[in-house]
């Protein structure tokens, strides 16, 4: 079964977002929480990487994190919002949970 | 204070706002010194240019929502705020996506006038160094 990435850092602070796209295989999922949500946004120097990444892993990015930090509008397409409910159905439904921190 | 002393203060923010207390302590900071009456600056740059940012709602992560207060800024006369246009740009943003933050220029009929001035890395650069005395969050 595949595994949930999480990241909860920056993109432009930390690498930790690279990193979790680097190691996710084929069909596994990243979550994107806390800080780790301002990788959703389009047109920054992050944005390529995650795009590439959305052709082989689904892309999630937690709502209320998003809301908190006011980047709604920012989220690139193909990014799939969900709230703590979700968080916790993303959870059960993978194997593992390897956070990036 | 002794009169005829006056530095030229610069805060200089380079955090995300609510992962870490960074963006709140500064906040906290740049509020008790405005009573000192100082020649105050604030720099956002680096992730720091999120701490402006438009429709912050922190409802939902259940901690307080501290993004209303730079808005409070222009009554404290703390209406010196420069932003790295790099910055905006590595994350996609533009000076639109920040809080409109102004104050009242007494020297102008109280006019109201922007706080917000986009700066080149290359003036941020000259910001530092003309400054006497940096805090860093």
């Amino acid at each position: 079964m595949a595994i949930l990435h999480t990241v909860n850092k920056s993109p432009f602070d930390k690498n930790s977002l690279e990193r979790a796209i680097g190691c996710a295989k084929d069909g596994s999922a990243v979550l994107l929480i806390e800080d780790g949500v301002y990788g959703a946004l389009k047109g920054a120097s992050s944005s390529s990487m995650v795009e590439d990444a959305m052709k082989t892993v689904k892309v999630y990015a937690l709502s209320e994190d998003v809301s908190a930090r006011g980047v709604n509008e920012r989220v690139m397409d193909g990014i799939e919002l969900v709230d703590y409910a979700g968080f916790v159905k993303l959870a059960a439904d993978h194997s593992q949970v390897q956070s990036w921190l | 204070m002794s009169e005829g002393t006056t530095k030229q203060f610069l805060y200089v923010n380079r955090k995300a706002p609510h992962g870490t207390v960074y963006a709140l302590e500064s906040l906290e900071v740049v509020l008790i010194g405005a009573a000192f009456e100082q020649d105050v600056r604030l720099a956002f740059l680096d992730d720091g240019v999120f701490q402006l940012m438009k429709g912050q709602d922190t409802t939902g992560i259940g901690t307080k929502n501290f993004a209303p207060t730079y808005k409070a800024l222009g009554d404290y006369d703390v209406n010196k705020i420069y932003v790295e246009k790099e910055s905006l740009d590595e994350r996609g943003l533009t000076e639109d996506d920040l809080m409109p933050l102004t104050y009242e220029d007494e020297d102008d009929d109280w006019a109201e006038k922007s706080s917000i001035k986009i700066v080149s890395r290359a003036e941020m650069a000259d910001l530092i160094d003309s400054s006497d005395v940096m805090f860093n969050f």
